[in-house]
C-alpha cells in the first residue's frame, strides 16, 4: 500500500485514494474546431510513459479533492503532488536514499 | 485411573530444572489418539520429543516416515492437522504450534496408521514418481485422467485435510504507522529496538515466536554477565516501559508492499492473536492482519540453518544441529541419548558441548573440514568426544526411525556408528526474503557460501544473520546502529551507548552440499520430496536453470517456499552443470513468507460483510406491510405488498397498477441518487453536463435532463429543480447515482475548475415517496393541509416548492415516473418513517395501495420510460428518440463525438415498442430481432429486447426494444427470438408508449 501525499489533507493510505488518469489533457474549448479524430485523441490518445508520469488522483475516500501527482511508473514512488491548474513541477528523478 | 482412556505418558527426554518452560503447569494434549503431557512454554514440537516421539508424519509422495527437522516455522516435515471439527486446520507446523490444554493434532499422509502405512507402497514405484513426473504424465492419455490418475495422484499426494464446516472464528485487520519496524526480536533487533526506542521515535517490533529473543533463547550465550533470556527480559521490560514502543509477538512480517514516499513502506503481518488458546477469548479474533506503514525499516530476521544432502537425511532422529541445541536449551528436551553431529562448520560444534553440558555424550562430531580450529578439538577431547575430521556421513539407516548411520573416514574407511540422532550442520543462510518482495536480488558470499541481501528495498538496514554477520557481538553492534541510524533519518536524535560485553565465538564455514557416496535416497527438499536424483534428472534433461530446476522437480514449491532446500538444490545443479552458485541464480521469493489462511485475507468481509445493506428509512414500515424485498444496487427495496392470499406475483402487480392508475398509491423512492448543486455557476455548470438547456429553467420547476459521457453516448438521465437561482437539486438514476457524482465531480474540479459551484450527495439525506394516481391530489389536500396549495393551478405539473409541513421543511415535486397524475414527497430522512405512515392514513379513505419497483417497472414500460437496460452504455439519445433534446446553443459534455459518423449512422438500432401478435404469448428480455423468415444467424441480427412486463392496463405482454431503424419500421411484423429462454415469438413494432400517449393523465 502506497502512502500519498494529498495537498489538502497530507499522507494518506492509498486505499483513501482513485487514480484518475493522465493530468494536463486540456478539454478542447467549446469554439474549437477540431475533427471527430481530434476530438478522440484528446479522449483516448495517452502518453502511457515508463517513468515520470504525471498524472491525477482524487482523494475519494477523503477530501473528495482531485489533484495531480508525479509518479514514477517504473517504481511506483510519488515524487510531488500538486493542486489541479498548478504547473507541472520539474520531473526531477526521485531521491536514492540509502 | 480412567480404564478405558488411553494412557498418560510420561516425559522420558524431559531435562531437569532446564529451559524457558513453566514447569508447575503441565499441560495434557493428544498425538494421533494418545494422550500426553508438556509444559506451559512447549511447542507441540518440543512437547513431542519429550514424551520419546520421533515419527510424526509421512513425507507428501514417497510416504516416507518423518520426524521433526527445525525448531521454526522453516519446518518441511513435521505438518499435523490440528484441532478437529469447525476448527480443523491442515499443514500446521508442529515446531511453531504452541501446546495449551487440550491440544489435539494428528499425523498426515498416512493410513491406516502411521506405523503402517500401505502409501509407503509409493517408495516402490519411486522410479515413477521422478522429476518431471506431472508435466510426463500429462502426456498419458487423457480419457484416463479423470477415472485413473487424477484419484490415485490425489489419494497420494494429500496435504492434510481442511475443515468443510464453517470457520467459527473471527477475523480482523488492523493498521499501524511507525517512524520505525524492527522485523525480528533476536540479538540485533532488540538492539535495534533498544537505541530506536531511546531516541523516542514510534517503534514498532515484530516476532513470529511467542517468545522474544531468537536464538538467544536457543544458544547458552552471555551478555554482560547474565544469560541470554536473563539479557531479553531485561531489555523487554525496558521496551514495554518505552511509552512509543509497541511489541507485536507472534506476529510474523510476511510481506513488503509499495511505499510511495522516500524510504517508506508498508508490511503486511499476520498475528496470531489466539492461536495458542483452544478456542479464542470472547470478543477476540483468532487472527489479525496487519498493515504497518513505516518510515525505516530495520530488518533482523536471522539466518536459517541448512541441511546436508545425504543419504537417508530424512529419517526421523535427523535434525538440524541448531534445533538441537533450542530443544536442550530453550524446551529443556534431549531429542535422544545416542547422538552424533555432522558439521561442516564451526557452529555446529556448539551443539557437542551444549549437549556435553546437559549430559549427553556424543558418539562421535564428523566434521566434513579436514582442518578444524585447535580450540574445537580441543574442547571435544577434553569432553572425551570421538572426532573425525574430514568425514561424512555417507548413509543414514533404520526403519522407522534412525538407527544407525554409515561414516566415512578421512583415509576412506567406512565405519557404522549406532546411534539415534544425528544433529547436521551444513552452515547459515541468511533470511533474505523480506529483502526481495520489491525486485531486489541477493548477492552471492563466498566468506560465507550464502546468498547475503543484495538490493534492498529503499530504507530499510538488514542486520545480524540476515546480513549474514553470524557472531553475537556483530549481531548487537550491528542492531544498535541501525537502530539509531533509522531513528536520526526519522527525525530523532539518538541516544549513544555502550556496547555490551559478550563472548567471542568461531563461525567458518566451508559448504558441503551433498555427500556423493550416498547410496540411499537423499533428500534435498524434504516437504516435496525431491531427491539429489531428481536434481540431477532434471540436469541430464536440460532443465538446469534454477526456475526450470524449480519447475520440473517442484523444488522449492511446497509451503515452506525452500527455506531449507533451495540453496541445496542450486549448488547441486551448479556443481552438476560446472557453473558457480552465483552464476546459476537464485528463485525469487514472494510474499507471504509463510502460510497466511484466506480467512485472515477476508477479515470481517464475510458473507453480508462483504458490502453493506442500505435500506432506506421507510424500510421497517414496508416491513410491517410484509414487502418483498429486492437487492436495487446495493438497496433494499420492496419488489411488492403481497395482499393477503396472494401467491403469484403476476396477480400482486397487476393489483398493484391497477390501483395507482384507477385510485391512488405510493412508493419509496428514497434511492434515486440526489445531488445538490449550488454556486454562482450552477445554472453554467448544468448546461455543460446536460445536452438540453438548464439556465433558462425558471426557479420552482423541474425539468427532465439527459446526460452523454464525453464519447457521445448516453451517461444516465433523470430530473433536475430549481430550488434557488443559484440551487439545482439534481436526481440520478439508483444504480448511477455514484458514477454521476464522480462524473459531476471530475468535471467541476478538473475540467471546469474556474467555474463557482459546489456539489454534494443528499441520497441518504432525504427520504422521498411517489404518489401516484387519479387521487394523489386529494390525498395530498388531506396531508399537507395549508402547508402548500396543490391544485392544478397553483402547482401545475413539472411545479417544485421547498416548504415547511408540520415543523420540518419538506420538498414536493410534481413529475411522474408512472404516467399518472403524480407528485414525490421528500422530507429529511430521519422523519421517512413518519412521513410514509402520515401518507397511508391520509391516503386510507381513497384506498391508498402502496407498490414495489415491480409494478413501477411495468407502469414506466407502458408510458415508454427509458431506464438501465436501455442506459446500457452503448446508446445514443438519437437512439432512445431524444436526440432533439441536444442544445445547438451551448457545448456540452459529448456534444462533438455524438455527431461522429458511427453514432449518427441512420442504421443504428433505434427505441421501439413491440406486442406479441399473439395476445396470450409472453416476451422475454434479452431475445433478438428477426426479419420474418430470415434465418437465424449473427448476420440477421436487427436488434434486441430491453425490457418487457405484463401490461395489466393491456392485458398481455409489451415490451421495449432497440431495433435496426426502428422508427421507420412502425406496423411491422418481426420475430422476436430468445433460443436461451425458449421465447420465439412473432411481435408488432409499435410507438414505445403503449398508455395514455398524449400525457392528459400526468397534466390533469
Ligand atoms: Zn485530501
Amino acid at each position: 500500500m502506497l502512502l500519498i501525499e494529498c495537498p489538502f489533507c497530507g499522507a494518506r493510505p492509498e486505499l483513501e485514494f482513485v487514480y484518475g488518469g493522465e493530468a494536463h489533457i486540456a478539454r478542447p474549448a467549446a469554439d474549437a474546431d477540431l475533427t471527430p479524430g481530434q476530438w478522440a485523441a484528446y479522449l483516448y490518445a495517452r502518453s502511457n510513459t515508463r517513468g515520470v508520469h504525471a498524472e491525477r488522483w482524487r482523494h475519494t475516500r477523503g477530501c473528495g479533492r482531485f489533484f495531480n501527482a508525479l509518479r514514477d511508473t517504473t517504481t511506483d514512488q510519488f515524487i510531488a503532488t500538486y493542486e489541479i491548474g498548478q504547473a507541472r513541477p520539474p520531473s526531477v528523478p526521485a531521491q536514492k536514499i540509502p | 485411573m480412567n480404564a478405558s482412556g488411553p494412557q498418560e505418558s510420561a516425559q522420558p527426554n524431559r531435562l531437569a530444572g532446564a529451559g524457558l518452560i513453566d514447569r508447575i503447569r503441565p499441560l495434557s494434549f493428544q498425538f494421533d489418539g494418545k494422550r500426553y503431557t508438556g509444559f506451559d512454554g512447549d511447542t507441540l514440537a518440543s512437547a513431542l520429543l519429550a514424551a520419546g516421539v520421533r515419527l510424526v508424519g509421512r513425507s507428501f509422495k514417497y510416504h516416507r516416515p518423518r520426524g521433526i527437522l527445525t525448531a521454526g516455522s522453516e519446518e518441511p516435515n513435521a505438518l499435523v492437522e490440528l484441532r478437529s471439527g469447525s476448527r480443523r486446520e491442515a499443514n500446521t507446523r508442529a515446531t511453531v504450534v504452541e501446546l495449551f490444554e487440550g491440544l489435539e493434532a494428528r499425523s498426515q499422509n498416512r493410513w491406516p496408521s502411521l506405523a503402517l502405512d500401505v502409501g509407503a507402497v509409493n517408495s516402490l514405484f519411486a522410479p515413477i514418481f521422478v522429476a518431471g513426473f506431472y508435466y510426463k504424465t500429462f502426456m498419458w492419455p487423457a480419457v484416463l485422467w479423470e477415472k485413473l490418475y487424477e484419484p490415485v495422484i490425489r489419494r497420494a499426494a494429500g496435504l492434510g485435510r481442511a475443515s468443510t464446516e464453517a470457520d467459527p472464528d473471527t477475523y480482523e485487520k488492523a493498521y499501524a504507522f511507525c517512524d520505525v519496524l524492527i522485523i525480528g526480536a533476536g540479538p540485533a533487533g532488540l538492539a535495534a529496538a533498544l537505541s530506536t526506542a531511546r531516541s523516542g521515535a514510534r517503534v514498532i517490533l515484530c516476532d513470529e515466536d511467542f517468545l522474544l529473543g531468537g536464538r538467544l533463547n536457543g544458544e547458552r550465550y552471555e551478555i554482560d554477565g547474565v544469560s541470554g533470556p536473563a539479557w531479553t527480559r531485561q531489555v523487554e521490560a525496558e521496551l514495554r516501559a518505552s511509552p512509543e514502543t509497541r511489541i507485536l509477538r507472534r506476529t510474523t512480517v510476511f510481506g513488503v508492499y509499495d511505499g510511495g514516499m522516500s524510504g517508506t513502506h508498508t508490511f503486511a503481518a499476520l498475528q496470531r492473536v489466539s492461536d495458542h488458546l483452544a478456542i479464542p477469548p470472547a470478543h477476540q479474533p483468532r487472527q489479525r492482519l496487519w498493515r504497518i506503514i513505516a518510515q525505516r525499516t530495520v530488518l533482523a530476521a536471522g539466518a536459517l540453518e541448512r541441511p546436508i544432502v545425504f543419504g537417508g537425511n530424512d529419517r526421523p532422529g535427523v535434525m538440524m544441529a541448531s534445533a538441537v541445541r533450542t530443544y536442550v536449551n530453550r524446551f529443556g528436551v534431549i531429542p535422544g541419548r545416542h547422538a552424533a553431529l555432522f558439521t561442516t562448520s564451526d557452529d555446529g560444534w556448539k551443539t557437542a558441548f551444549d549437549l556435553a553440558a546437559a549430559g549427553v555424550r556424543l558418539a562421535a562430531i564428523i566434521d566434513a573440514r579436514s582442518v578444524v580450529a585447535p580450540v574445537l578439538t580441543e574442547e571435544a577431547k577434553r569432553l572425551d568426544t570421538r572426532v573425525f575430521c574430514g568425514a561424512q556421513v555417507v548413509d543414514a539407516h533404520g526403519s522407522r526411525a534412525l538407527e544407525r548411520i554409515t561414516v566415512r573416514e578421512d583415509a576412506g574407511r567406512l565405519s557404522q556408528l549406532q546411534i539415534d540422532t544425528l544433529a547436521v550442520s551444513g552452515g547459515w543462510n541468511p533470511n533474505v526474503a523480506l529483502c526481495t518482495h520489491l525486485g531486489g536480488r541477493p548477492r552471492w558470499s563466498d566468506a560465507i557460501a550464502a546468498f547475503v541481501p543484495g538490493d534492498v528495498p529503499r530504507g530499510m538496514a538488514v542486520v545480524g544473520a540476515a546480513a549474514g554477520s553470524f557472531s553475537l557481538k556483530d549481531a548487537l553492534r550491528e542492531g544498535a546502529a541501525a537502530g539509531a541510524a533509522a531513528a536520526e533519518a526519522t527525525g530523532f536524535k539518538s541516544v549513544k551507548h555502550r556496547e555490551p560485553r559478550v563472548t567471542d565465538e568461531l563461525t567458518a564455514v566451508v559448504p558441503l552440499w551433498c555427500v556423493s557416496e550416498s547410496k540411499t535416497k537423499a533428500f534435498v527438499d524434504f516437504q516435496h520430496d525431491v531427491t539429489r536424483e531428481d536434481v540431477a534428472l532434471a540436469a541430464r534433461e536440460g532443465f538446469s536453470s534454477v526456475e526450470l530446476l524449480k519447475r520440473y522437480t517442484t523444488l522449492g514449491m511446497a509451503t515452506d517456499q525452500g527455506k531449507t532446500s533451495s540453496l541445496n538444490g542450486h549448488a547441486i545443479m551448479a556443481a552438476l552443470t560446472e557453473r558457480a552458485i552465483p552464476e546459476l541464480g537464485t528463485t525469487t521469493s514472494r510474499p507471504p513468507y509463510t502460510p497466511v489462511a484466506l480467512a485472515a485475507f477476508a477479515g470481517v468481509h464475510r458473507g453480508k460483510h462483504f458490502k453493506p445493506t442500505r435500506l432506506t428509512s421507510g424500510h421497517a414500515w414496508a416491513e410491517g406491510r410484509g414487502a418483498t424485498f429486492m437487492e436495487s444496487g446495493e438497496w433494499l427495496r420492496a419488489q411488492w405488498f403481497a395482499a393477503p392470499g396472494e401467491t403469484d406475483w403476476l396477480t400482486i402487480i397487476t393489483r398493484e397498477v391497477r390501483a395507482v392508475r384507477s385510485g391512488v398509491g405510493v412508493c419509496d423512492v428514497s434511492t434515486l441518487g440526489k445531488i445538490d448543486i449550488q454556486g454562482e455557476d450552477a445554472a453554467a455548470f448544468l448546461d455543460r453536463v446536460y445536452i438540453n438547456l438548464f439556465s433558462t429553467l425558471p426557479i420552482g420547476k423541474v425539468r427532465y435532463g439527459l446526460m452523454l459521457r464525453e464519447d457521445g453516448l448516453v451517461l444516465d438521465d433523470g430530473t433536475s429543480a430549481r430550488l434557488a437561482p443559484q440551487q439545482y437539486l439534481m436526481s440520478t438514476t439508483t444504480a448511477n447515482a455514484a458514477k454521476v457524482m464522480r462524473h459531476l465531480e471530475h468535471a467541476r474540479q478538473v475540467l471546469w475548475p474556474e467555474l463557482d459551484v459546489q456539489i454534494v450527495s443528499v441520497t441518504e439525506q432525504w427520504a422521498q415517496y411517489a404518489i401516484a394516481g387519479p387521487n394523489a391530489r386529494r390525498l395530498l389536500e388531506r396531508l399537507l393541509g395549508d402547508a402548500i396549495d396543490v391544485s392544478n393551478a397553483a402547482f401545475p405539473y413539472l411545479a417544485c416548492a421547498e416548504f415547511s409541513w408540520r415543523g420540518v421543511t419538506a420538498r414536493l415535486f410534481r413529475i411522474s415516473f408512472s404516467g399518472e397524475l403524480a407528485y414525490e414527497l421528500a422530507v429529511p430522512a430521519r422523519y421517512g418513517d413518519a412521513a410514509i405512515r402520515a401518507i397511508m392514513s391520509a391516503g386510507e379513505d381513497f384506498g391508498i395501495t402502496p407498490y414495489g419497483i415491480e409494478a413501477l417497472g411495468a407502469m414506466r414500460i407502458e408510458k415508454g420510460h427509458v431506464t438501465g437496460n436501455e442506459l446500457n452504455g452503448t446508446t445514443t439519445a438519437a437512439d432512445l428518440g431524444l436526440g432533439r433534446m441536444m442544445s445547438k446553443k451551448k457545448d456540452f459534455i459529448g456534444r462533438v463525438l455524438a455527431r461522429r459518423a458511427g453514432l449518427a449512422d441512420a442504421n443504428r438500432a433505434a427505441l421501439v415498442g413491440i406486442k406479441p401478435t399473439d395476445k396470450s404469448a409472453r416476451l422475454y428480455a434479452g431475445a433478438h430481432f428477426l426479419t420474418l423468415g430470415a434465418e437465424v444467424s449473427l448476420q440477421n441480427d436487427q436488434g434486441y429486447v430491453t425490457s418487457v412486463a405484463f401490461s395489466p392496463m393491456l392485458g398481455h405482454w409489451i415490451g421495449l426494444g432497440l431495433l435496426v431503424r426502428g422508427q421507420e419500421r412502425l406496423g411491422e411484423r418481426i420475430r422476436a427470438h430468445s433460443p436461451i429462454r425458449g421465447g420465439d415469438v412473432d411481435v408488432e413494432v409499435v410507438a414505445s408508449v403503449f398508455f395514455d400517449p398524449e400525457g392528459a393523465r400526468l397534466q390533469s
